[in-house]
């Protein structure tokens, strides 16, 4: 666990960098997460995904699966690798400020 | 972060349900944790991206002690077709996708698919018999210029 400003804001991310706390989300955080991913800046087609992402972790208490967002998030997983080269889900998750999605498929 | 791996080659070997789908399922999430990876299909692991094979993978319930059940009820007819109905109703339920589906995403992962030279030839297959997500059939020697650097996995 280490603490980091984000957006002029103190908040806690665990030992895989993702925040602690969904909830201390900004979008401005998740413009300087995306840019410790490499990802500048983040297009609207980015922000669809990060915020269905974090839609869905709230409505299931999980954020969902690269096969999930590929089947329901309007992104096809083609285009969520090319948005998010070093695995979509994850990443995206890391911007949106939720846990990592749980699921092997 | 300096011992996290960054490439995997996968190779299927096997032409049954169980044989395949822990290849892909690797695969699938070695991309899904931004590793590249390709995969390999030799002998009967090539069913699975074979046009007329993929989607009539079978459950072995012959010779699999995992499955409980005595060799000579495996070998009954019908009974690898009854294993491989309930598996794939479950698979269902959990959304696990069936191996075409699954073939095409993992390829849309921007995972290499190749088939192995020595197999197609003992078996008498060309390029068009395979499904178009193979992006190459390719010899042992072409598999480890692509695996270099990676690790190996063999299923």
């Amino acid at each position: 666990m280490t603490t980091q400003t984000l957006a002029g804001v103190d908040v806690e991310l665990n030992e895989e960098g993702f925040l602690v706390k969904p909830e201390q989300w900004t979008e401005g955080m998740a413009v300087e997460l995306a840019r410790k991913e490499g990802i500048d800046p983040l297009t609207d087609r980015h922000w669809q995904v990060v915020r269905f992402m974090r839609d869905e972790y709230f409505a299931k208490g999980t954020g969902p699966t690269v096969r999930v967002l590929g089947k329901t998030s309007g992104v096809t997983v083609k285009e969520l690798y090319e948005l998010f080269p070093k695995g979509p889900a994850k990443i995206a998750a890391r911007i949106a400020g939720i846990p990592k999605p749980k699921g092997c498929i | 972060m300096g011992d996290s791996i960054e490439k995997v080659s996968i190779i299927i070997s096997k032409g049954s349900l169980e044989g395949i789908y822990p290849g892909l399922i690797m695969a699938n999430g070695a991309r899904a944790e931004g590793i590249e990876a390709n995969l390999f299909f030799t002998f009967f692991g090539m069913e699975a991206v074979l046009k007329k094979r993929q989607d009539h993978i079978k459950v072995a319930t012959v010779g699999n002690p995992g499955m409980h059940m005595a060799s000579v009820v495996g070998a009954l007819p019908g009974m690898s077709a009854i294993a491989t109905h309930m598996m794939e109703s479950k698979m269902d339920k959990l959304d696990i996708p069936g191996i075409p589906e699954f073939v095409e995403m993992i390829s849309d992962t921007g995972c290499g698919l190749y088939a192995c030279l020595a197999s197609v030839q003992l078996f008498g297959f060309t390029k068009d018999d395979f499904v178009e997500q193979v992006q190459d059939i390719i010899t042992v020697g072409d598999f480890y210029a692509k695996a270099a650097g990676g690790e190996i996995i063999f299923t």
